[in-house]
This record gives structure tokens, C-alpha cells and sequence, in this order.
């Protein structure tokens, strides 16, 4: 148990790494896109606006003053 | 050779590069304490398992159809790569240390120097599995970006030179300068490292679910600019944010 913990916290950290929020929002963002390119729109544009919203989010979390 | 191909291939080239810069840190910081034996079949081990990886992950990854496959890595590389290029950022406007090669060399020297003799397998066991591990662990982050690159571009064969042209240059630079390559500006190639993944994986993950780019791959070369500025900016943003406020490390 404590291997596949180990093995799981693992791959977390190489995968997902310091910020959570940044991975879940990614997966929002590539939702996001599926929909509205499903719906006839080809936002090609969307993702790329989302990860530069979540990079600059991200950064100004992590440099915040405590 | 296309926009993708040269890119794929310095994306693993540049890699590969600074990873392999730590690894050889601590394989000199081994190997000139307690002897080159032990530390050279430990790497010799290690490039074993990371080219059986590339070869085994690449060839059935190559079955997958191109679509999800493009969804998952895409995906996965963004992730991955927004990490790089954070980390980057975070070091390049002062949030956060720059990786000093001569001090992680004198770390491991003196760590190997006060570590215990204990033969295994006719071999310095610590020495052995120190190098073992390095090699491994820094080279696992080169094995998922040569088969993310290789396979979602069907060029495994591109990204694999590109690492292994890495590996050789950084070897022979380590032989002639007999010690630490504390001169390669590694913030600075981890920082390109960071914007060519963020870039293909938005390009891969985007065209899984289904975008089709305005001008096909050269929009690569538009994305890579994009992604470019708007980090050239973040970093001066931040700085100027440090300059204003108490200086504080970075929570990461």
C-alpha cells in the first residue's frame, strides 16, 4: 500500500507538480474548447487565452506576500 | 525538414541537455570521491532502463489512435511543461534560487566522501545506486518528453537523436572540463524547454478535442511567440512586483 501510495505521489508531482489549480484549470479550459468546437465555433483560440490566464494567475498566488 | 520536426528535435535536444547537466553533477560528485567503476556502470545501468522505456512506451504508444493520443499527451505535456516554464519564470524575476551546479557538485562530493564502503555484485554500492538513481531520475523527465514528442508527431525516432545528441555533447563537455558544467546558462534553456512544451501541448491537446489551426503547423511558430511575450512579461511584471514589495521566496 505504501509503494502504490509512493508510486502515485510519484507520478502527482512529475504530472501536476506545485499548483493543483493550474492542472484543473487546464482540464476546464480543454472542455471548454471540445464544447464550443462541437457546437461550430472553432475556438482554437480559447485554450491558449486559458493557460496564459492560469500561468499569470498562478505565479501572482505563488509571489504573493504572506 | 518541417516547422514541427526542427522543433520537436530542439525541444528534446535542449532537454535532454540540462537534464543530463545535473545528472553528470552528481556522477562527478560521486565518481572523483570514490572511483569511476561503480559510477559509470551505474549510469551504463541507468541508459539501459531509459532506452528500454523510449522503446517499449514509444512502440505501443504508437498503436493509439492519433486523435486521443494527441488528446492524452497533449495534455499531459501542457501540464508538464506549464510546470517548466513557471519554475522559470519564478527564477528568472528572483521568487526563486537558480539551480547553482558547483555547490550541488560539492553537496555530493562531501556526501559521498562520509557515506559507507559496503560492497554488493563486486561493485561500491552507494556509488553504484547514487549514479544509478541520478541518471534515472533526471533522465525520466527526458524519456516522457522524447515519447510525448515522438509519438504524438509520429517522430520518435527525431526526438530520441535530439536527447541522445544531448547526452553526448554534455559527456564530452564533462570529460574536457573535468568537473561541473556550472557555465551552461540552464535557467535560461529550461525556460525555452518550458515554452516548447507549453506550446506543443496546447497545439496537440487543442487539435484532440477537435481545433483545427488557422495555418495548420505554422501556427506552432505563432503559439511559441504568444507564449514567449506573454512570459517576458510575467517576469518583468513580477520583478518590478519584488522591487515594491518585502522580498519573499516563492510558496513552491
Amino acid at each position: 500500500m505504501r509503494h502504490l501510495r509512493s508510486f502515485g505521489l510519484f507520478w502527482w508531482n512529475f504530472i501536476v507538480g506545485d499548483d493543483w489549480r493550474v492542472a484543473a484549470g487546464l482540464a476546464v479550459g480543454l472542455v471548454l474548447t471540445w464544447y464550443v468546437t462541437d457546437r461550430g465555433t472553432d475556438a482554437w483560440w480559447l485554450l491558449p487565452i486559458a493557460v496564459v490566464l492560469l500561468l499569470a494567475d498562478s505565479l501572482w498566488r505563488a509571489t504573493r506576500s504572506p | 525538414m518541417s516547422t514541427s520536426t526542427t522543433l520537436l528535435f530542439f525541444g528534446a535536444f535542449l532537454a535532454s541537455a540540462v537534464e543530463m547537466v545535473e545528472a553528470l553533477t552528481i556522477v562527478l560528485g560521486v565518481g572523483v570521491v570514490r572511483g569511476w567503476r561503480a559510477p559509470l556502470i551505474g549510469v551504463a545501468a541507468a541508459t539501459v532502463v531509459l532506452v528500454g522505456l523510449v522503446a517499449v512506451f514509444g512502440r505501443a504508444l504508437g498503436h493509439v489512435p492519433i486523435e486521443a493520443l494527441r488528446l492524452v499527451v497533449g495534455a499531459l505535456l501542457l501540464a508538464f511543461g506549464l510546470q517548466w516554464l513557471r519554475k522559470a519564470i519564478l527564477r528568472s524575476s528572483g521568487y526563486k534560487a537558480l539551480h547553482d551546479e558547483d555547490e550541488a557538485f560539492r553537496l555530493e562530493r562531501d556526501q559521498a566522501a562520509g557515506a559507507a564502503y559496503e560492497k554488493k555484485a563486486g561493485l561500491d554500492w552507494y556509488a553504484f545506486t547514487v549514479s544509478f538513481k541520478g541518471v534515472l531520475l533526471e533522465g525520466l523527465e527526458v524519456v516522457f518528453i522524447v515519447i510525448a514528442f515522438g509519438t504524438a508527431q509520429g517522430e520518435l525516432a527525431v526526438a530520441a537523436v535530439g536527447a541522445g545528441a544531448a547526452l553526448v555533447l554534455v559527456v564530452a563537455a564533462g570529460v574536457l572540463a573535468r568537473g561541473p558544467l556550472s557555465r551552461v546558462p540552464e535557467n535560461r534553456i529550461k525556460f525555452t524547454v518550458g515554452l516548447l512544451l507549453t506550446t506543443f501541448g496546447c497545439f496537440w491537446a487543442a487539435e484532440g478535442v477537435g481545433v483545427e489551426w488557422p495555418a495548420d503547423e505554422l501556427s506552432l511558430l505563432g503559439l511559441l511567440a504568444f507564449f514567449a511575450v506573454v512570459s517576458f512579461a510575467l517576469v518583468s511584471a513580477l520583478r518590478q512586483r519584488r522591487l515594491a514589495m518585502p522580498a519573499v521566496e516563492a510558496d513552491v
